[in-house]
């Protein structure tokens, strides 16, 4: 930019630097993808191990997604799951974030504590959910205590109930994912340069002053992808509530997700439905996303 | 340090109070963080009717016994982690190198297609990856490459997500001043990304690393279709075979041991690969 | 190891070579497609001839056995075969699907399917007299729309009712047979017992999903009916029954094999009875474990309101397969034979499909079961068996049978009306078959 003619002799370095990105994307990705678009304009699915179509059926697929109505609920369900889980990650991963990086504070034992909250994401998530079964039902330790404590007359049916359901799923997204958050953000905020901080230290800064006044704006890329990707993989919720539920959603759907009413068209291999059905979550997710963006005016600095 | 402290008394909390109440989140935190694991452990040890009789948070004392059932076992598991092991770790690797590369060419190159190709990346990021997923199977078979583990490691050379975080780090870390420096050094464009950059994002290489080899290590629905011959089958998909036992061999006592038997070296490679993470923010703020 | 580096040396030579010495003039390799372990288990104990090479390879004179095993979970298994057998017929001879295992739920998937994917038993040589010592219910399982038998099972899975001794005694005051039969032997008569065991603090069954099986069983319609989706009435008296006995407190809404179901296999956990076949009563009811009502050998088996059965694996010939005559011995030897079908009876307390075997065994004490106490159910299980009538199964039962039971839950559970839940059950359905015409 500032040498023009230099820029151009090392501009076509970006080409190069792009094109494995792009070859792989396109052997691997783009087939698939176009095949979702072209197919959801199409009947096309198995019963049993016949194949039915594909026959060109224009927007009906889209009609028959719209017409029940029941995708609005299940995207409110997912929003739901997502903010009840996403509210306490993003609070707790900043909270530890600037208690890690506050000098005054001086935790001990840091590397430990950062250590272990990552620790729950290892741990495949069948797994994790059958571990929150056990624990959660109705002969369980956690309903053994509280009927022995007196707060409830009886065993709480934590499964049957919409709130606690959906609950339990934020709970179990939120301890699966806010090490990673706050790991994302702690990295973020190693590639700040040190001497910032002392310079503020230097001027009399508090601890919480630094951490409002420079540390979180120097993290706000960070928090944006942090954003943008909790947005996204919210949207995409799926494996927590498919295992908790076993695939039901229930009670009633109401702890169904798009993702999951997109798998269950997938049994059928109905590329047609789910083909709309990825197209319309595709442009819920961008026009969210662009929100975003504008909302943390990141779009500008991104050029 | 001294007029810090005054200053902090002066606004809020005692800084006395403020480590009180750190100390007891922390603490709590990180029992809901580890108590999973003890539970794992203590299934691990327990027979596989007393797993089903219900919860409990004294060790048994079937961890031998479950162990040499395992390993005696038909299921190749020890073949079943080294499969693991490599797929998991190539991805890693293949993910982070060239979603920096992929990163680093939007971030510090001008061209005329930049904006559209960024723009495109972030719009492919929205996909949902069960959508693809049926498709991405069949375009394997047609491939011929079933039983493979090409189809589990080379597309991870194209990781949105992984772009994207590499990306926004950069913006927030990578000065373009660096790279105009090292070009006036006479540095060539890839050597000044391998020796220089590469560098310079170690936390964020880290971080994108666990996270990569995390997810792939705990995939099970796109290798249970791609791979079913035993050399080649991944872990999840041995503990799903473990499951579907029959009657006769179905034992939760083995499948809690195979959980924690997997999870054992994605814990070693997360602590190994932390500490580019960990250590380093300390340092840098107690100094400070 | 050198045994090892043998079979392998061997094996690339077969393939190089012609087929050598082999008793049938077939193919060198046989493909055998399965979930689990259970039919290599059989296999490799039972067959004559067959040597186990490793986990997933074996020998039966100069041709390899190659299992490839696919974990159930997330559909995977089924959704390999919908990959693989219909293209069998062109698949490279070594590379064809032999033979493969399928369980009862979606067995007639595979069996009714437009393109062919089974061979006719028939067509393997196999006539309706070497198999006429079997079960008729295992061969409804696996019989075409067209009345052709296409695979055939080693195991019946009759069930009966399984209750606890200890409770009998409580409530009824005996713990006799005929006395208890007489107390569960039509519904009407289980729910006002479910009433009686209330006040002694028991629930009948654990979970209303333990009878689901025995009323599924004894439908008098299939799940569709010209492509119109059909709820029996035998399945709504289900809903009905089980509605009025959570209502009234008298058993619960667990899903099967969660830990609450099986709190009632001891003691405390204050159920009266099971449903289940065999395996239930020998295998999963904790009988290893000190305390349990099985390892005390406290329950005791009684036929119940209606016959049914549960679980069982069927054996399919694929079409195109390239070892015909191999695959039909091993169907002949493994379901046909008394003589192996008694060693497994012996070895694997299997329940075989063959009737003299079992009712031999019916009649010696020496297979009288511990945990029952000492009493011997076959005779039971084998009536059991006669009277199981699966004519009404159909290609959609796995995905009705599950839908229809994880709609129902929200009824149960007071989150939804019948009819809410009905209607939740047709949406689910519409989803998972989209051909099927639901109102």
């Amino acid at each position: 930019m500032r040498n023009k003619h230099k820029a151009v002799s090392y501009n076509k370095w970006g080409y190069i630097f792009l094109i494995p990105f792009v070859t792989v994307y396109i052997v691997f990705q783009m087939i698939p993808l176009f095949t979702t678009i072209y197919n959801s304009f199409f009947e096309n699915y198995m019963s049993g191990l016949k194949q039915i179509g594909p026959n060109f059926v224009g927007l009906a697929n889209y009609k028959a997604l719209f017409a029940s109505g029941d995708i609005w609920k299940y995207l409110r369900n997912t929003m739901i799951m997502w903010i009840m889980g996403f509210v306490p990650q993003i609070f707790f991963s900043l909270l530890l974030g600037a208690w890690f990086s506050d000098s005054m504070l001086r935790v001990k034992g840091q590397r430990f504590f950062k250590t272990v909250i990552y620790l729950p994401n290892l741990i495949m998530a069948s797994a994790f959910s059958m571990l929150f079964f056990a624990l959660f039902s109705d002969g369980g330790p956690i309903n053994t205590i509280l009927v022995s404590l007196g707060i409830f007359k009886e065993p709480y049916k934590f499964f049957s109930h919409v709130w606690s359901a959906r609950s339990l799923v934020a709970f179990m997204n939120f301890l699966m994912w806010f090490g990673n958050t706050t790991i994302l953000l702690m990295a973020g905020m190693l590639g700040i340069d040190s001497s910032l901080f002392e310079a503020a230290n230097v001027d009399g800064a508090t601890s919480t002053q630094i951490f409002f006044k420079i540390t979180l704006p120097l993290l706000r890329p960070i928090l944006v992808y942090v954003l943008i990707t909790s947005l996204i993989g919210g949207l995409q919720m799926f494996d927590v509530p498919q295992i908790l539920t076993n695939g039901t959603g229930d009670p009633m759907r109401n702890t169904m997700t798009l993702i999951m009413y997109l798998n269950k068209h997938l049994f059928s291999k109905n590329y047609g439905m789910a083909g709309a059905l990825s197209v319309v979550l595709f442009i819920i997710t961008g026009i969210l996303s662009i929100i975003v963006f504008r909302a943390t005016g990141d779009r500008q600095k991104a050029r | 340090m001294n007029s810090d402290a005054v200053g902090a008394k002066s606004k809020g909390l005692p800084i006395g109070v403020r480590r009180m109440i750190a100390y007891i989140v922390l603490v709590l935190i990180s029992f809901l963080c580890l108590f999973w694991f003890y539970v794992l452990l203590v299934n691990a040890t327990r027979t596989n009717s007393q797993i089903q009789g219900g919860f409990s948070a004294v060790f048994g004392t079937n961890f031998v016994t479950n162990w040499k059932n395992l390993i005696g076992g038909t299921l190749p598991v020890v073949r079943g982690m080294v499969n693991s092991l490599v797929i998991a770790a190539s991805s890693a690797v293949l993910c982070v190198y060239f979603s920096t590369m992929t990163a680093y060419a939007i971030h510090v190159y001008e061209f005329k297609l930049k904006r559209y190709i960024y723009t495109f990346i972030l719009a492919v990021m929205m996909i949902p990856t069960q959508v693809t997923a049926l498709g991405f199977i069949k375009l394997v078979g047609r491939m011929k490459l079933y039983n493979n583990f090409i189809p589990l490691i080379v597309p991870a050379i194209a990781a949105p997500v992984t772009f994207f975080y590499m990306k926004q780090y950069m913006d927030s870390a990578l000065p373009l001043a660096l790279v105009e420096a090292a070009r006036i050094d006479g540095a060539g464009e890839f050597r000044t990304f391998n020796t220089i950059v590469l560098p310079l994002m170690k936390p964020s290489i880290a971080v994108q690393a666990i996270f990569t080899f995390v997810a792939s290590w705990n995939n099970y629905f796109t290798p249970a279709l791609i791979l079913n011959k035993d050399k080649v089958k991944t872990l999840p998909i041995l503990i799903a075979q473990l499951r579907s036992a029959d009657f006769l061999k179905f034992d939760m006592g083995q499948v809690y041991m195979m959980i924690a038997f997997s999870i054992f070296p994605v814990i070693i490679v997360y602590l190994i690969l932390s500490k580019y993470i960990v250590g380093g923010v300390a340092v840098g703020s107690v100094k400070g | 190891m050198n045994k090892k580096l043998m079979s392998i040396a061997l094996t690339a030579a077969a393939v190089g070579c012609v087929a050598g010495t082999t008793a049938f003039a077939d193919g060198n390799v046989l493909n055998i497609q399965c979930w689990n372990e259970e039919f290599k288990t059989r296999l490799t104990d039972h067959y004559p001839g067959y040597e186990e090479v490793d986990g997933t390879h074996g020998k039966i004179g100069d041709v390899d056995v190659v299992w490839t095993i696919t974990p159930s979970d997330d559909n995977a298994y089924q959704n390999h075969l919908d990959e693989v057998l219909p293209v069998n017929e062109e698949a490279a001879d070594d590379e064809k699907v032999d033979l493969f295992l399928i369980e009862a739920d979606y067995a007639k998937k595979y069996i009714n399917s437009e393109v062919e994917v089974t061979e006719k038993i028939a067509d393997l040589g196999i006539t309706d007299d070497e198999l006429a010592n079997q079960y008729q219910y295992t061969k409804d399982v696996v019989t075409d729309a067209e009345g052709n038998l296409r695979g055939v099972s080693w195991q019946g899975c009759p069930g009966v009712l399984i209750f606890n001794r200890e409770a009998a005694k409580e409530v009824f005051g005996t713990d006799d047979l005929d006395t208890v039969q007489e107390k569960v032997k039509d519904w009407d008569t289980f729910k006002a017992t479910a009433a009686e065991l209330k006040e002694a603090g028991y629930s009948i069954v654990s979970t209303v999903n333990d009878t689901y099986r025995v009323y599924s069983n004894n439908v008098t319609t299939p799940w569709v009916v010209d492509g119109k989706l059909n709820i029996d009435d035998n399945l709504m008296k289900w809903v009905d029954d089980s509605m009025e006995m959570v209502e009234a407190g008298e058993t619960n809404t667990f899903e099967l094999w969660s830990d609450d179901w099986a709190k009632g296999f001891f003691p405390d956990g204050k159920v009266f009875c099971y449903f289940g076949p065999a395996w239930l009563i020998n295998f999963s009811m904790h009988a290893d474990e000190e305390g349990s009502i099985a390892n005390l050998g406290g329950w005791g088996a009684v036929e119940g309101p209606q016959g049914f059965y549960w679980g069982g694996t069927w054996i399919a010939a694929a079409k195109g397969t390239d070892n015909p005559e191999l695959v039909a011995d091993i169907i002949r030897k493994l379901t046909t034979d008394e003589g192996i079908m008694t060693d497994i009876v012996k070895a694997d307390s299997d329940f075989v499909n063959n009737k003299p075997a079992m009712e031999a065994a019916a009649e010696d004490d020496s297979f009288a079961f511990a945990v029952l106490g000492g009493q011997n159910p076959l005779a039971m299980f084998c009536a059991g068996a006669e009277k199981i009538d699966l004519s009404n199964m159909g290609d959609y039962d796995q995905g009705c049978t599950e839908e229809f039971q994880n709609a129902m839950k929200n009824y149960f559970d007071g989150n939804a009306s019948k009819e809410e839940a009905i209607e939740l059950f047709k949406t689910a359905i519409s989803e998972k078959y989209p051909d099927l015409v639901v109102e």
